[in-house]
Parts: structure tokens; sequence; C-alpha cells
């Protein structure tokens, strides 16, 4: 009765127009449910049996991706409770923690799922290195990750500004403050004042929208972290992807 | 495998085109073949993900049930936290402050360091080593990359647990809450250890550092140039003056750090603009 009921289901007209193939339990149906759907795609539809050895990427890649889409989801839930206004931020990061259901939960998955990714594109990058995975063809890949690498950190970074707490609000005003030494364009930076950069409209007052960080900053912070970097990091891995499918897998695949 | 048979009963034909098709036992035909053997990525390279995916989730939640995002009394502009520390991924380029100058160590070094990565495949020139783990077939490689990250990490580990009020240096059994007298440090720029050694003015010191300090860069270029002629030769000039520029700069990082620490030098170069 079973097998007829899924025979039924997977031969219905929806199911078919979802999956466009029956269930994955023969050759020829594993075989499509790679290449045409969309999130899997991205494999290919075989690989040697020696790919599956864990002790080559050490999964470290494909983890960093999950935390990426971990960060994006439990970010995504404390949007809804997240204003980027001074005069609320900080209160809405004590309602997280004390009144929201969940609250405390998503806030700190959101917090170490950021300081795991850090953690894990770096022995990522690492792994790449040590087996030689930049080399050609794969040169621009390693660029792309540079790219990516540099957006995690930032990413980390700016969010690290939201909570508007006393190690968020002097983490930035320190890491800011770097920007006005920045040579030719800083008003603090060799040859910045001497080319007529000000505290109101050097790099660093365009980095804080102000002379110190305060609500400009919030919100400039907000919507990189939000909206701008998410976007970037999303856009730089499907290159990413992409290029690893293009120039071919380094190792035993 | 084609003999006198086959030929007999499939008779080449010069306009045609032929492919070479097999028959054998399984469910689906089978493309591009190659003689390692291959598995279906459903459900077996998907299920190492998901697993991965499930562990890496499980750990987290198990992780967080311990420790929590912390959060401090709301922001006060006029209250500084001393000692101020930065997230503990750019603790290491905050350690280089006390080494270095805000334009270098904040703002030059970053960008080198970001830029010096993305060059990485373009100055190996060493086809060995793609797609497993080797040091004895690129050591100088794996020297570099261990010993740049080396730097990053130690000074993550400095900045983390051996740096205490006003950024000064506190041992784990240090008393953490009194300050320590920065005036037992007294730091001098390089030229004025020639100053008091050789007695020369300080405009002769300070040559005597502009000196030393092109020629760390211009000796650095020149060995490898004259007496490693093969690493030479194998790179072209392009990429090795671009690999030597970051490979100099890097050990000079670590040069600084040992003559600021053991000497207590603060600058080699001092120019109007901008001091190193
Ligand atoms: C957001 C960050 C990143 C994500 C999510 C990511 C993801 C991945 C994944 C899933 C793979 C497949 C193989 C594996 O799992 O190791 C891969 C391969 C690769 N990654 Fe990344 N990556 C990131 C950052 C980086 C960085 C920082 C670098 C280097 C600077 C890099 C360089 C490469 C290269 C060259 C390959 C091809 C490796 C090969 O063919 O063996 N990626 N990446």
């Amino acid at each position: 009765m079973l097998e007829n009921l899924k025979e039924k289901l997977t031969k219905s007209q929806v199911f078919r127009s979802i999956f466009r193939h029956g269930f994955p339990d023969n050759d020829m149906n594993r075989a499509y449910v790679v290449f045409s759907n969309v999130f899997l795609h991205i494999h290919p539809v075989k690989v040697r049996r020696s790919a599956l050895r864990m002790r080559y990427t050490f999964c470290l890649g494909g983890i960093t991706l999950f935390l990426f889409i971990m960060l994006t989801v439990t970010g995504i839930w404390l949007m809804f409770y997240y204003t980027p206004y001074t005069g609320l931020a900080y209160n809405n990061i004590q309602d997280l923690q004390f009144v929201i259901f969940g609250g405390n939960l998503m806030r700190d998955l959101h917090r170490f799922a950021a300081h795991g990714m850090v953690l894990f594109v770096w022995l990522h990058m690492t792994r790449v290195f040590m087996t030689g995975a930049y080399k050609a063809p794969r040169e621009f890949n390693w660029v792309v990750g540079v790219l990516l690498l540099v957006m995690t950190l930032i990413l980390s970074w700016t969010g690290y500004l939201l909570p508007w707490d006393q190690l968020a609000y002097w983490a930035v005003t320190v890491g800011t403050k770097m920007a006005s030494y920045t040579p030719f364009i800083g008003q603090n930076g060799p040859w910045g004042a001497q080319l007529g950069f000000l505290p109101t409209n050097d790099i660093m007052f365009m980095l804080i929208g102000g002379t110190v960080v305060g609500q400009n900053a919030l919100i400039r912070f907000y919507v990189l972290h939000c909206v701008v970097l998410p976007l970037f990091v999303t856009v730089a891995l499907a290159v990413h992807f992409w290029r690893i499918r293009k120039d071919g897998f380094s190792g035993p695949l | 495998m084609e003999n006198k048979v086959t030929r007999e009963i499939f008779p080449r034909d010069a306009r045609k085109s032929y492919g070479l098709v097999e028959l054998m036992k399984g469910s689906a035909p089978i493309v591009k073949k190659e003689p390692e053997d291959t598995v279906y990525t459903w459900p077996h390279l998907i299920m190492i993900e998901l697993i991965c995916a499930l562990l890496v989730t499980a750990g987290l939640i198990i992780l967080v049930q311990f420790v929590h995002a912390p959060l401090r009394s709301l922001a006060d502009p006029s209250t500084t936290p001393n000692p101020m520390r930065a997230p503990w991924y750019f603790l290491g380029l905050q350690e280089l402050l006390v080494y270095f100058d805000p334009w270098y160590a904040g703002v030059v070094l970053p960008g080198m360091i970001i830029v010096g990565l993305m060059t990485f495949p373009y100055v190996d020139t060493n086809p060995k080593g793609v797609g497993y783990y080797t040091f004895s077939e690129r050591k100088f490689a794996v020297f570099n990359y261990s010993f740049g990250f080396a730097l990053w990490w130690v000074t993550i580990v400095i900045g983390t647990y051996l740096r205490g009020l006003d950024w000064q240096w506190y041992w784990p059994w240090s008393d953490h809450l009194v300050h320590m007298n920065p005036a037992l440090v007294t730091l001098v720029p390089l030229h004025i250890v020639f100053v008091n050694l050789l007695h020369v003015s300080k405009d002769v010191g300070k040559a005597i550092c502009d000196v030393l300090f092109f020629a760390y860069f211009a000796i650095g270029m020149a060995i490898p140039y004259f007496f490693m002629r093969k690493f030479y030769d194998s790179m072209g000039g392009a990429r090795y003056f671009v690999f030597m520029i970051f490979f100099l700069s890097m050990m000079g990082v670590g040069l600084k750090i040992v003559l600021r620490l053991l000497f207590n030098i603060k600058y080699i170069v001092v120019t109007p603009w901008i001091n190193v």
C-alpha cells in the first residue's frame, strides 16, 4: 500500500512539476536530482570515490559556507527586533537577552557562528594553500577567496558596532580612527594635512559620516552589515563555486 | 578491442565517425567513465555534507549553552575602557601599533597583507605539490605562509593574554589592576644609538640609519639574484621583484618587533614626514 502511495505521489502532476523526476532511488534519478536542482547543481553528478575522503578538504570550505547560511538565517531573525538608532539599539539587544523568546539563543548563535566563520575561512585558506590548490589554473579563484576573506572580516567588524555597548563603541572608534592615518587622504596620515584633509572631509569622515562614531556611523555600519556586504559575499561565492566547477577541483575529485 | 573478427563484422568506413560504447550491468547510461571508480553525488556526497552541517549546528548549540555573546554597559563616549581591545581577529594589527606608527600598522600593512596574499598564485612558479599535502616539495612556500601566519597568531595571543592597562606588557601573574610605570622603558630612535655609540652628530646618525634601511632591501634583493641563480631564473624579473618586496617587508616586521622588544628601538628611519 505504501509503495502504491509513493508511486501515486511521485507520478502526480504536482510532484512532477516540482521535481521532474522520480525518487532518487535509482541511478538515473540520482543523476537527475543533482543536475535538475538549482541548489544541488553546483556539484558534478558523479564524483570519484576517493573524493569522499574527508582528509583532503576536511569539509572546511563547506563548513564556512554553512556558517554563512546560518548567519544569514539568524541575522534576519535578529533584524526583526533591532533598530539602528543609538537611542534604541542597546535596549533592543537587552530585550533579546532578557525578554524575547529564543532571543539569547539566536544572538549567541549569530555571534559564535561569526567567530566560527572567521576561523574556518582561515582554516579553509590554509588547506587550499597547503594542497597547492591555488596554482594554475586556479589562480583567480584564490584572488576571489582573498576578497571573501576580507569581506568576512569586515562583516564581522561592522556587526560588532550594532549592540551599541562599550565594547562595540570603542572597538569601532579606535578602528575607524585608523582610517584617519591613511596616507594622502586621512587627516592624520602622512601628507594628509598638507593636501588639505581635515576632520570634516577626510576618509574617516566618509566612513563614519561624522567626526565621531554616532548615529550616522551606526546606520552606515548597519546597512553595510545587513545588506551590502552579505550581497557582495553572495555574489563572490557564486563566482567562487562557478570557478571551482570550471577550473576543476584540485584534489582527488 | 578491435580485432580481425570485429573488423569483419563492422567494416570501417572513412566517412563515418565512431564512438566507443560498451554494454555493462547498471541502471543508467554512464558517460565518460574514468578508470577510477566513481559514485553518485546523491546520496554519497550530499550525505557527507548533510552530516557536516548537522555536526556544526549541534556543536554551536552545545557551545552557546556555556558561553554567551557579551554585552557591556551602554556606549559612553566619555569613558574609555582601559585596555581597549579590538575583536580578536584584529588584535594582531592592534599589537603591531606598538611597533609601528598607525599609518603603517593600521593602513599600509593590512593593505600589503591583502595584496600580498593575492599575489601567491602568480609568484609561486613551483609546479609541484598540487592536489596533495606536501612539505618537502615546496619548503620555501610553506615556510613563508607559516611564518606570516605565525606572526599573525602570536600577536593575537600577545594581545589577548599579555597586554593589560595602557597596552603595557603584563604577565599572567602580574597584578592587572596596577598601572605599569611607562618611564621604566625609554624608547629611542635608532640614530640616537649611533650618536651615543660613535659620537657622531644627529644628522650623521640619521644618514647611517637611512643607509642601513635601504641596504636591507638592496642586499636582500641582491643576494638571491647573485647567489641563488636558480631561484631567480625560475621566477623571472617581474615576479622576483614583486615577491621580494613582500617577502622583505614581512621579514622586516619580524625584525622590527625584535629590535623594539629587545633593544627598545622606536624607529629605524626618521624623516620629517614619516617614521618607520
Ligand atoms: C566565505 C568564504 C569562503 C567559502 C564559503 C568558500 C567555500 C569553498 C568551497 C565549498 C570550496 C570547495 C572545496 C572545499 O570545501 O575546500 C572552495 C574551494 C576553494 N576555495 Fe574557497 N571559500 C571561501 C573563502 C576562500 C578563501 C579565503 C580562499 C583563499 C584565499 C579560497 C580559495 C579557494 C580555492 C582556490 C578553492 C579551490 C580548491 C581546490 O580546487 O582544491 N576560498 N571554497
